[in-house]
């Protein structure tokens, strides 16, 4: 046996062990896929298609019943020069984002943060709180159209009482988006839940610690209870965020109901989305109008785009912007 | 190469045979018994009588069965001719979308089949034969008709001291502050008359009729700028508001019923006159039989106006893929031109029946408060709304405008007019793949 022969027999089995952990890898990936294979396909049917088609569309004329006829770049550049309502809507969307998402996030991590230090009754209180989460968004904006009524609602004829004149709350468009707001606040239940099992995993020897250091309840608040439970705010913000993003439902019922047409919600000319004054007229539901009520599914999708991309932006400058104040494991930064 | 060609002019003999095929195959007659299904917007009562006139059809044709189906909306109609799950004939309660129907072959041309039939659009008063018909596409056809008028609460004329209903603006104006009483505190009690553009019907198209405004050029370019009655109309309907007191009339109205319920505030006595619908007869005489009302046609700016009104309606056709289109255009030609059919369904549902001859059937059961609405839809004067390939969106657009004025955010009228004729001409062009102008 030659030098040569004998390094290449000595080879073989580091060759043949290489290839066996290869098919053993490509065996476990197989069974992944496998194993993943459900999800794929449905992410594949019922996001990717729908996406791929939507981006396609965008460029189309298609009015849902006529073949797609390409237009190029028309529906974006009507959206952008020419559509008198986008900017609205847009308006109205970046205001719930702004007002609405941080006054969630405050609200529900202050709920959090009493029912972590109630001494009894923890258990009502958290029911009592989360309750209003269970109720479906369009019964719960019906009631709350209701009750704010400025006419005949409970609220204004408590003020009235008091001597306060109520405001027109719904059929006001200075009130509309607070009144809404409110109705957000009222459900944040979900939120309110995610934030107490965060603040009541927050270390106790962290805040004896602190408190040993001479720390406050401020300070302790600000010092210790932030940083640990700040994925979980992150994670709430980015929520609120795309929320926000696709508020549709409670915006589309109370201008429904508000505008003295509930019964003919599904009426068409009924012209009275986004009530009063367009002010409750947020991104979803005129793209909801067009795509819809008006047969425009290309111009629809154009806007769908537009969402998509804004939607991805905003949550990578949270997501970039976070690494400054987001505890990621080990000491507060 | 011989053998290449006679197989390729073979398969075009073919695909030109099947092609024949199905063309006809698509109003060809079924040879058994057919199941026709039937979708319309009413629900309720008026489901009721809808299909107790299409039983009367029924029984006339012992080879068809018809499935009548309520509360279908546009949205349903449009999904299901996507879907490939169209019934064989479809009706809208409006005609908004008869652009989008006509234009993308949804609804098919009923033109061929009407010849075929002797059929005469002209069977139709004139606004009804323009909003079932787009771009010389006609593929639709009225199946009853609405048309807008005046109630009017007689007790509450009565102690205002007020003799019969206005018929200008001016008398309209005067009655309407004479019947509006308020409260100690401020607050209105009765209205006389509700101008907000988006309050139960009104809606700009029902109320610019009254000042003969026009809304289109030959071109069909929007002109609302230019046609003195938009602003006219705007103008008054402004110092009306302001005479109430914008946010009186936002609090009033919001603690008012809802218009299709027994809480309806004409129903109530706390409008003392509305625009409203044909319909409404029917509703009072169901919800309130005691009211003592009248009808009228509307109160207009020219004298040579009075009598018209605004006319929309229900509409019906056949979807493109709908099955048996041969017998679905047989009961559609029934219920469209049938004068006994048509003279049932007024009667049922009071709304006004579609065609010239139905309008004067000694069938119609006669109704003093009715009859208004039946002389308002033969009255050459009466007219609709622009059928265009944006549909509703394109009405929809003035309506935002017009509640923005209402609100005192329009700061020039001209300039605003000017600026929504370039929105709905641009509006127009982008529906129809045109892009931006």
């Amino acid at each position: 046996m030659s030098a040569a022969e004998a390094s290449v027999s000595a080879a073989r089995p580091a060759v043949d062990r290489r290839r066996a952990r290869r098919r053993s890898a490509w065996r476990r990936r197989r069974l992944v896929l496998l194993l993943l294979s459900p999800w794929l396909a449905g992410f594949a049917v019922f996001f990717g298609y729908p996406l791929v088609m939507s981006a396609y569309l965008s460029f189309n004329h298609y009015d849902l019943l006529s073949p797609p006829r390409w237009v190029g770049l028309a529906n974006y550049r009507y959206m952008f020069t020419v559509d008198p309502q986008v900017w609205t809507a847009i308006k109205n969307t970046l205001w719930l984002i702004a007002v609405m998402v941080p006054l969630q996030v405050l609200f529900s991590f202050g709920i959090a943060s009493m029912l972590a230090r109630a001494k009894s009754g923890g258990g009502f209180f958290r029911t009592v709180f989360y309750l209003p989460a269970l109720a479906p968004p369009v019964a719960a904006t019906l009631a709350f159209v209701f009750i704010l009524n400025p006419s005949t609602g409970p609220v204004n004829i408590i003020l009235g009482h008091l001597g306060i004149t109520g405001p027109l709350w719904f059929q006001d468009p200075a009130w509309s988006k607070p009144s809404l707001t409110i109705l957000g606040l009222w459900g944040v239940g979900n939120t309110m839940i995610i934030f107490l099992a965060a603040v009541l995993d927050v270390p106790r020897h962290l805040y004896e610690s602190a408190e040993l250091d001479g720390a406050g309840p401020f300070q302790r608040l600000r010092w210790v209870t932030i940083p640990t439970i700040s994925p979980v705010i992150l994670f709430a913000v980015i929520l609120g965020v795309i929320q926000g993003l696709q508020y549709f439902t409670q915006a589309y019922v109370a201008a429904g109901v508000a505008s003295g047409q509930a019964s003919q919600a599904a009426d068409v000319t009924s012209g009275n989305l986004g009530y009063p004054l367009d002010s409750t007229l947020v991104y979803p539901v005129l793209l909801y109008q067009h795509g819809f009520t008006d047969f425009q599914m290309g111009y629809a999708s154009a806007m769908a785009m537009l969402l998509l991309a804004v939607s991805f932006a905003v949550t990578l400058v949270i997501v970039l912007n976070s690494r400054k104040w987001v505890h990621q494991g080990g000491a507060a930064r | 190469m011989r053998r290449v060609r006679a197989l390729v002019a073979l398969l075009v003999l073919v695909g030109a045979c099947a092609a024949a095929v199905a063309a006809v195959a698509g109003t060809s007659r079924s040879t058994g018994p057919t199941k026709l299904t039937v979708w319309v917007g009413w629900s309720a009562r008026e489901l009721g009588v809808f299909q107790k006139v299409v039983a009367e059809y029924d029984q006339a044709h012992p080879n068809v069965t018809v499935d009548v189906v309520g509360s279908i909306n546009d949205d349903k109609i449009v999904a299901a001719i996507r879907a490939g799950t169209a019934p064989d004939v479809v009706s809208s309660f409006n005609s908004y979308n008869v652009g989008t129907y006509c234009s993308s072959g949804g609804w098919i041309n009923l033109g061929p089949l009407m010849k075929q039939s002797g059929i005469s659009a002209s069977l139709f008063p004139a606004a009804t034969q323009y909003y079932t018909q787009y771009d010389g596409t006609r593929c639709a056809l009225p199946l009853l008709a609405d048309d807008y008028g005046l109630y009017y609460n007689k007790t509450l004329f009565k102690s205002a001291g007020i003799s019969g209903p206005p018929k200008t603006i001016a008398e309209l104006t005067a009655d309407a502050k004479k019947l509006t009483k308020f409260n100690p505190d401020g607050s209105i009690k009765v209205l006389g008359l509700d101008p907000f553009i988006g309050f139960y019907e009104n809606v700009p198209e029902r109320w610019v009729t009254a000042w003969g405004a026009k809304w289109l050029d030959g071109q069909n370019n929007s002109i609302l700028s230019k046609q003195p009655g938009w602003s006219q109309w705007l103008k008054w309907q402004r110092s009306y508001i302001d005479w109430v007191g914008y946010d009186k009339l936002v609090k009033f109205q919001a603690g008012l019923g809802d218009e299709f319920s027994a809480s309806n505030a004409f129903e109530v006595g706390k409008l003392a006159m509305n625009l409203d619908g044909e319909w409404r007869v029917a509703f009072i005489q169901a919800e309130h039989p005691k009211l003592d009302y009248g009808t009228a046609p509307m109160p207009t700016a020219k004298p040579s106006l009075y009598g018209s009104g605004y006319i929309n309606g229900t509409i019906i056709g056949i979807p493109k893929n709908g099955k048996n289109q041969a017998e679905a255009w047989d009961l559609v030609k029934w219920l469209t031109t049938n004068t006994h059919a048509l003279a049932e369904l007024s009667n049922g549902l009071r709304n006004v029946p579609s065609t010239q001859a139905s309008l004067t059937s000694k069938e119609l059961t006669p109704d003093a408060h009715f009859a208004t609405f039946l002389k308002i839809f033969g009255n050459p004067n009466s007219t609709t709304s622009p059928i265009t390939a944006a549909g509703v969106s394109y009405t929809n657009l003035v309506q935002n405008f017009a509640t923005k004025w209402q609100a005192g955010k329009v700061s020039s009228l001209s300039s605003g007019l000017s600026s929504l004729d370039k929105q709905l001409d641009a509006m127009v062009k982008q529906a129809k793949g045109g892009g931006v102008p």
